[in-house]
């Protein structure tokens, strides 16, 4: 394919992203049309498209080679389209995707020891509770998780539950049990394990016990947010996009801590969220100037404006200290970045099918359909028997 | 001159006549198959072409690389044996089975119902109908999401209604129960089912002649005794294309199930549907998610082809009479 003929030197970029709704739109668009501007490009068009539309389109791209200069992937998804061959290394381009970087994001943007993806951001998960029902029960912040089970259970009341988690089987069930299953010492390549079994035990149990409602099965993580700012819920698990909207909100004051343990002294490992910017295979002068705008998005200064825009955690360890002190309810999602683990670090492009391996025995064993060790013994065995991706 | 006197020309010599007519059979046939080339290129691009590459998918190892280089290795009957054999492939032909059947007996009865009702004349008739093709009209993503939030089970309006009325005790675990969510699927989807039911069964309806009712009345039969002798034999035809073109649109159903329950919880409202869109892309087993595409496209082609047979049945018979 022939590029089109610069216009003055300009070099036209396109780009693709799942923010199809504001604030989170105009940040981004804003971050790459000034970032572009520096390299000496323009931002000739970008496409949003909803969230759960991206993968088709990507792979739509792919296969009609007609992927854009700037490519925005959730980053479970970037080892399995580089794998395809249609990414940049970021290296190839002198990009300098490593420096100061968490070591968790620096993971899931690498394949085959290249480096494909940068994010200006990352996220987690962690425990939201409601300061007024925590006082008025005198329940002090759950730590382990003896004390988070006791807090649920002492929480619960017919207006509202104790705790709100989800348990769907659209990826997000699997996100909210990871930090269970891996501060447990579980992993992917072991789901039958004794470690894996009673981090579903202790998951299923809320339900079991009353603690936490049936719906959880049906629940996103955005609907589990309604329940929490709604008050039927005193506590839930969930990631710091939902600071901004829970402040705005007159009647709910809360607190962000840590998810709770297995039991005190232990180190907690929560997956690691967010979206990087990739460069797909185009023309060299749009592949070189895709590379500046990227760098550029990753600079000191442009990673902390962003994250102050979008209420995440910058991928820059020294820029995230920095926020870290200028905005503490940030404070416990840095925490859990600095030793979380990317959802692709253990078994690469096998991690849809592990994932959906996964939520098949969540949901079996909230919903009694099956034990917790008899529904981890199925997925296991539905790993081991996937072809290799 | 023009016209005629070139004729006049052309006929003088006979090499040229013999010419003239090869070059007019010869346009005759092109034209012939211009009429017919938008039907045929319509048919390769869009019906052929898929079908064909479907069954190849299904018989290679297709995966997201596969996409950008364009190679998949073929790996025979693998993709089939892997469905076959994942434990839950009975469950889901099980559940399909289950979905279809439940979803057309409840559309087709309540359809039924409502277009031997709105036969009768009485005020605002037009009005009542058309409201009731609502479901129709709305985008099936818009009403299924609605759903689920009426189907929630601590917050939902439907239990809200059930438990305050008395008619229930307990709150019904419609999407949070293996046993209660194929229930809960197979209900919305016959209150979207019903409009097509009802629209189709009205115009059959509108097609019966009168007199024969009044005849019946004069003989002295009874509302069921006419329904029977008279409204069902002649609504027979109907009631074929109407349960045919039920059978194609439900077994397919993916939208619905979706976004209401997602094919869960565990597998308990996951469809061949469902299961093959989960294979292709949620966990990018292209090949193995069209095997699954192509079992749910013979148990439709056999359906259509007893389908056939039946009409031919019926045509024949109506000739003889």
């Amino acid at each position: 394919m022939s590029s089109p003929a610069p216009a003055a030197g300009a070099v036209s970029l396109t780009s693709l992203d799942y923010y199809s709704s504001d604030p989170y739109k105009s940040f981004v668009s804003s971050h790459l049309q000034s970032c572009a501007a520096a390299a000496g490009a323009t931002m000739a068009s970008q496409d949003h498209v909803p969230g759960g539309q991206l993968g088709p389109k990507i792979l739509q791209d792919i296969s009609a080679h007609s992927l854009p200069s700037l490519l925005m992937i959730d980053n479970p998804g970037v080892q399995a389209i580089a794998a395809t061959g249609a990414l940049v290394p970021l290296t190839d381009l002198g990009v300098d995707p490593t420096t100061g970087i968490f070591p968790g994001i620096l993971a899931a943007g690498t394949y085959k020891g290249k480096v494909y993806g940068m994010a200006p951001s990352v996220n987690s998960i962690a425990l939201f509770y409601n300061k007024d029902l925590l006082t008025a029960a005198g329940v002090a912040v759950p730590k382990t998780w003896a004390d988070l089970t006791a807090a649920a259970k002492k929480l619960t009341t017919s207006a509202h539950y104790g705790l709100a988690f989800s348990a769907d089987n659209d990826g997000e069930g699997a996100w909210h049990f990871l930090p269970f299953l891996w501060s447990n010492g579980g992993d992917f390549l072991h789901l039958g394990d004794p470690a894996a079994v009673q981090a579903l035990t202790f998951e299923s149990d809320f339900v079991k016990s009353g603690a936490a409602s049936k719906s959880v099965v049906s629940w996103t993580q955005g609907d589990v947010n309604d329940q929490f700012a709604a008050g039927k819920a005193a506590m839930e698990i969930n990631g710091p996009w939902n600071i901004a909207p829970l402040d705005k909100l007159q009647n709910i004051h809360y607190g962000i801590a840590p998810i709770p343990v297995p039991a005190a002294g232990k180190t907690l490992v929560a997956p690691l969220g967010g979206e990087m910017w990739t460069i797909p295979q185009t023309t060299p002068a749009q592949e070189a100037a895709a590379a500046k705008v990227v760098t550029c998005m990753n600079n000191p200064a442009n990673q902390l404006a962003y994250n102050t825009d979008v209420v995440q955690v910058p991928t820059r360890m020294d820029v995230a200290a920095q926020y870290g002190q200028s905005y503490p309810p940030i404070q416990s999602f840095i925490s859990e970045v600095s030793t979380a683990r990317s959802r692709t670090e253990e078994v690469g492009a096998l991690f849809p099918t592990v994932a959906t391996a996964l939520e098949t025995a969540i949901q079996a064993a909230i919903t009694g359909a099956a034990s917790p060790a008899s529904a981890l013994k199925t997925a296991a065995a539905t790993v081991a028997a996937a072809p290799a991706p | 001159m023009t016209e005629l006197a070139r004729r006049a020309r052309v006929e003088t010599s006979p090499g040229a006549a013999r010419n003239s007519r090869r070059r007019a059979r010869w346009s005759e046939r092109v034209a012939k198959w211009m009429f017919i080339a938008p039907a045929v290129i319509y048919l390769v691009v869009f019906f052929a072409y898929p079908i064909v590459k479907n069954g190849l998918t299904s018989f290679q190892n297709y995966t997201t690389s596969s996409l950008y280089t364009g190679k998949a290795p073929f790996n025979g009957f693998q993709n089939y044996r892997h469905i076959f054999h994942s434990g839950i492939f009975g469950k889901i032909a099980l559940n399909t089975a289950l979905f279809t059947i439940g979803s057309m007996v409840g559309q087709f009865v309540i359809g039924l119902g409502l277009a031997v009702f709105f036969s009768r004349r009485f005020p605002l008739n037009g009005l009542i109908r058309s409201v009731i093709l609502l479901p129709w009209l709305l985008p099936l993503v818009v009403s299924s999401t609605v759903w689920r939030w009426m189907l929630d089970q601590d917050n939902g309006v439907l239990n809200n209604v059930l438990v305050n009325s008395g008619l229930t005790t307990t709150r019904v675990p419609w999407l949070t129960s293996t046993t209660v969510a194929l229930i809960s699927v197979i209900l919305v989807n016959i209150w979207i089912g019903i409009p097509f039911n009802m629209v189709i069964l009205y115009s059959g309806l509108q097609d019966i002649p009168t007199d024969l009712y009044e005849a019946a009345k004069i003989d002295g039969a009874n509302g069921l005794r006419t329904f029977w002798h008279i409204t069902w034999p002649l609504l027979r035809p109907v009631v074929g294309v109407v349960v045919i073109l039920g059978f194609i649109y439900t077994a397919k159903v993916i939208d619905i199930i979706l976004v209401v329950t997602g094919g869960g919880p565990v597998d308990a409202s996951e469809t061949l549907a469902v299961g093959s869109y989960n294979l292709s892309f949620k966990t990018f087993l292209f090949g193995q998610g069209a095997a699954m595409g192509n079992v749910l496209i013979l148990i439709s082609l056999v359906f259509a082809a007893i389908y056939l047979r039946m009409n031919r049945g019926t045509f024949s018979e109506t000739d003889t009479r």
